[in-house]
């Protein structure tokens, strides 16, 4: 008997990403998926493209809220072409249309929620992939792989369905979507060793520059750098190894409330 | 733009080094039992909180008035810190000097199992937390058989509390003995029974000196003991198919490797279709080079030699290992559903990727986790564990679950909702799969000149199969005998084939194991139909106890067939016993006796009942004459 070779963890991820991909294309018949252009989602576009042998079968969408950094603008006007992408670009409600009890970061946030119902109701989309880790956001740790929506886009934490054994949830009543997370057990860190390991471009704004360098990519208002030396993938992973501090600190809508985040996701945030 | 700067301060957690090994445990226990503030503790004695949440966590205890809870950090919705209990699955991740943890927090309230089982099913380890006060409850039970059906089998045991009892080591062996005992009986034996306190901190990640007593590991050393579920590729090979793509010019297989090795050049098998073809690329995107193996673990892409059809669900094996083909089984299944589990209701069985539609076709035990004592019943309630059969209308590739778990196990739906997870077993019924499949090629069907209507008008009767069917000892021998004598003397041409009889030629290399059970009737059927072809009046008197061989036998004389249920109680039978099987049978000597250890699948549509029970032979023999008049006398 040869000796058994064991995956590495990275392969394991991998594998379980290319799974999920695999089962939501066999099984839900309209699905998109959301490309914010951040390190996750391109990790989470390179699987795809593994998955399905170079291909992009499904349309993927950029919930553009106008505000994001122009370095993020020309990585999606690069990439589009060379990838061979076939890319829905949609708009967002002004924030003056949103709920004004929501803090100001979390309501500015809450315009990409708005967006992509918009998207959805236009495509009519039954499914949704979206790169969450449950490593990010103690909330989003609750998530299942495979989670429905209401038509109106509400998440119900409290009544999940089971997931057993990879048997993802896959039937729903008509009006009902799906949001599909292959990233869901990925941590910061798997996702730069991944992107180390396979040579997955990323956005110049994550590697540090003037002592400054960004963590997590969202709006250029609500978005703030992190003090960092790391100029390569190499020095963010080591320096990953070390700190304490959390990946969405920067984030300012994760600290305005206790609950501001759990509002925003029940809502429909991704 | 803003630029409120967060700082970032390095910890004194020792930095991993590469690729470290990751461990997923699962915490279960009974509610209150403590599994938050364990959590919360492991979190806090390994570095693992940010000082951020640390510090947000002192300001909601202080808010609250309470000194500092760990359970809180992971009490993430504010609807959980209201009513004091975790609601769902959540994944924390931590670090020891060792290796990486991913825990799958699972709630201990009664009413969310659903999220248990679904954090459980993924684990490689699990954590059993019991109150040292309250000791073993109710879900510290139910939680344990439930680890056990998922398969876990490395739990270390906690008494916690123990911080509540003045560290009293009699107290600990007193829990020790109990909960040792009740996972004996389940079959798991806990790695390790550790006594802490997670509040104070003694025992988690160090030693304590309240209690010297013990000399066992910390909760964390103990941990960094148990491994990482090992690689299936020692086992037999299965490749269940998940889709099949044509981007391009190449149609190409996705599947994960379950199990095994998949090499370039394989010969596979593909079930239930019986279909083969031989393994020609291994498909890879951006690898440099073209793999010629993939093992268990890895999704891959392969093409085949030959084109054939076959659609995702079907398993590719080696012919030599293939898995088991039945479309009926038994199986330890536990309930999720709201509804109770009714019997003969249709639900959708997910195995692997394939999907069917069944019936649960009946409920042989309950089985009582707190006592372990098993109960009749029709009826499964949400949240209770049953052995049942299944019957499926396809068939299905399975396995034994004990031997190769992914394709031992599935899960059922009831319209959208995933309602039950059940585990496999073959015993006691056939593999079908010789019984399905036709390897002969090249075959042209010769017509004959004779036809059947010649045959019937110069017999003077039609042909025919009378397939009587029953337990052993409801009198099928000596009913065909009599009715052959009967129907010769008014001039039938008529043949009995007995089981015994045939099995001194025919089926002289038969045994009596499922798979020879069913060729033997396989065997038999074909045998009848050409003997029905050929004008005769065939009558069969086997036992036939299974629905699928007794169908196959119909397809084989079609039209001619005639199922004829000898029927008699299972008590009157053994009472009658005229060869002593039953005697032998209860004694044991005879293993997977029809009725007694092996089932009797009753016909749901006989063409007619024969009650050996009720009426005496005479009464029998009329019946089956009258029977035969009407159907085969040639008008």
């Amino acid at each position: 008997m040869e000796p058994s070779v064991r995956q590495s963890h990275l392969d394991q991820l991998e594998a379980e990403s290319i799974y999920i991909f695999r089962e939501m294309f066999a099984q839900i018949e309209k699905p998109a998926m959301l490309w914010s252009l951040g390190k996750d989602s391109n990790v989470m576009l390179w699987l795809a493209r593994k998955a399905f042998f170079g291909h992009v079968p499904f349309p993927l969408v950029h919930v553009d809220t106008g505000k994001k950094f122009p370095e993020m603008y020309a990585f999606r006007e690069k990439y589009e072409k060379e990838w061979n992408l076939n890319l829905i670009r949609g708009g967002c409600p002004p924030v003056e249309d949103i709920d004004d009890s929501l803090p100001p970061a979390a309501r500015s946030a809450a315009r990409k929620t708005e967006g992509l119902k918009w998207i959805l109701a236009e495509h009519q989309f039954t499914g949704v992939v979206a790169g969450i880790r449950r490593d990010e956001q103690a909330i989003r740790a609750k998530e299942r792989v495979f989670s429905p929506r209401s038509d109106s886009g509400e998440w119900s934490f409290k009544d999940q369905p089971p997931e057993l054994w990879d048997h993802y949830k896959t039937e729903f009543p008509p009006g009902t979507h799906v949001r599909i997370h292959p990233l869901l057990q990925w941590t910061e860190i798997d996702i730069w060793r991944y992107i180390q390991r396979e040579n997955i471009p990323v956005v110049d704004l994550y590697f540090a520059k003037d002592g400054l360098r960004y963590r997590s990519l969202g709006d250029q208002d609500i978005t703030n750098p992190v003090p960092s030396t790391a100029s390569t993938i190499a020095e963010i992973i080591e320096e990953l190894e070390h700190t304490s501090v959390s990946e969405r600190a920067g984030r300012a809508m994760d600290h305005e409330a206790e609950d501001a985040f759990e509002r925003l996701r029940t809502d429909g945030y991704m | 733009m803003t630029q409120n700067v967060v700082e970032l301060k390095p910890t004194s957690q020792p930095a991993p080094t590469g690729q470290r090994e990751v461990l997923r445990i699962v915490i279960v226990g009974h509610v209150d039992h403590g599994k938050s503030t364990l959590i919360g503790r492991l979190l806090y004695d390994t570095n693992s909180i940010p000082p951020e949440k640390v510090k947000a966590l002192e300001e909601v205890s202080k808010k609250r008035g309470k000194g500092i809870e760990w359970a809180y950090l992971l009490d993430a919705l504010q609807a959980e810190r209201d009513q004091g209990i975790t609601i769902d699955v959540s994944h924390i991740w931590f670090k020891s000097p060792q290796r990486d943890y991913v825990i799958i927090d699972a709630p201990g309230h009664k009413e969310f199992i659903t999220n248990m089982v679904s954090g459980a099913a993924s684990a490689d380890g699990a954590l059993l937390v019991v109150d040292a006060n309250e000791g073993v409850r109710e879900q510290t039970r139910r939680h344990g058989y439930l680890l056990q059906m998922l398969g876990i089998d490395q739990v270390t045991v906690v008494i916690n509390k123990m911080d509540q009892v003045d560290y009293a080591e009699d107290r600990f062996y007193v829990l020790e003995r109990e909960v040792t005992q009740y996972l004996r009986e389940i079959g798991i034996t806990p790695r390790f029974i550790l006594p802490i306190s997670a509040y104070v901190g003694s025992n988690v990640a160090k030693t304590s000196d309240q209690m010297e007593w013990h000399h066992g590991p910390t909760l964390l050393s103990a941990l960094d003991k148990m491994e990482v579920r090992p690689s299936a590729e020692h086992l037999p090979l299965r490749v269940p198919l998940q889709d099949i793509y044509k981007f391009d010019d190449r149609r190409i297989f996705a599947a994960r490797i379950e199990s095994g090795v998949l090499r370039v050049g394989d010969e596979l098998v593909f079930s239930p279709s019986n279909k083969t073809s031989r393994v020609k690329t291994i498909e890879a995107w951006s690898s440099p080079v073209e793999p010629v193996v993939a093992r268990a673990g890895q999704t891959v892409g392969f093409t085949l030699e030959e084109q054939i059809f076959v659609e995702r669900g079907e398993v590719a094996s080696h012919a030599a290992d293939a898995p088991f083909e039945s479309n009926v089984f038994k199986a330890h299944l536990f309930w999720l559903g709201r509804e109770p589990l009714k019997v003969g209701k249709r639900y959708r069985m997910k195995l692997a990727t394939a999907r069917h539609d069944i019936v649960i076709e009946q409920v042989d035990r309950l089985v009582d986790t707190d006592t372990l004592q098993s109960q009749q019943g029709e009826s499964v309630a949400r949240h209770g564990i049953a052995d049942v059969v299944v019957r499926s209308r396809s068939m299905v590739a399975l396995d034994e679950y004990r031997a190769l778990p992914k394709l031992g196990r599935f899960v059922l739906l009831d319209g959208y909702d995933v309602v039950g997870g059940g585990l496999i077993s073959t015993e006691g019924y056939p593999d079908q799969r010789d019984a399905t499949t036709i390897r002969s090629t090249n075959i042209t069907h010769v017509d004959l000149r004779v036809t059947g209507a010649m045959r019937s008008a110069q017999n003077g009767h039609r042909g025919g199969v009378l397939w009587f069917t029953g337990l052993s000892g409801a009198g099928k021998s000596t009913l065909a005998v009599e009715l052959e004598r009967r129907l010769h003397q008014r001039g039938y041409h008529v043949y009995v084939l007995d089981g015994d009889n045939v099995r001194e030629g025919l089926n002289a290399n038969l045994g009596f194991s499922p798979e020879d059970r069913a060729e033997n009737i396989r065997r038999v059927g074909e045998v009848a139909g050409l003997f029905a072809d050929a004008g005769l009046i065939v009558i069969t008197a086997f036992i036939s106890p299974y629905r699928a061989d007794r169908d196959r036998a119909r397809d084989a004389a079609r039209d001619a067939f005639h199922e004829i249920y000898i029927k008699s109680d299972l008590a009157t039978c053994e009472q009658r016993d005229p060869k002593g099987l039953y005697e032998r049978a209860r004694r044991g000597e005879i293993k997977e006796f029809t009725g007694i250890s092996a089932p009797y699948e009753e016909p749901e549509t006989p063409e007619l009942v024969v009650d050996t029970s009720v009426a005496d032979e005479d009464a029998c023999m009329q019946q089956l004459m009258s029977f035969v008049e009407g159907r085969f006398r040639q008008a």
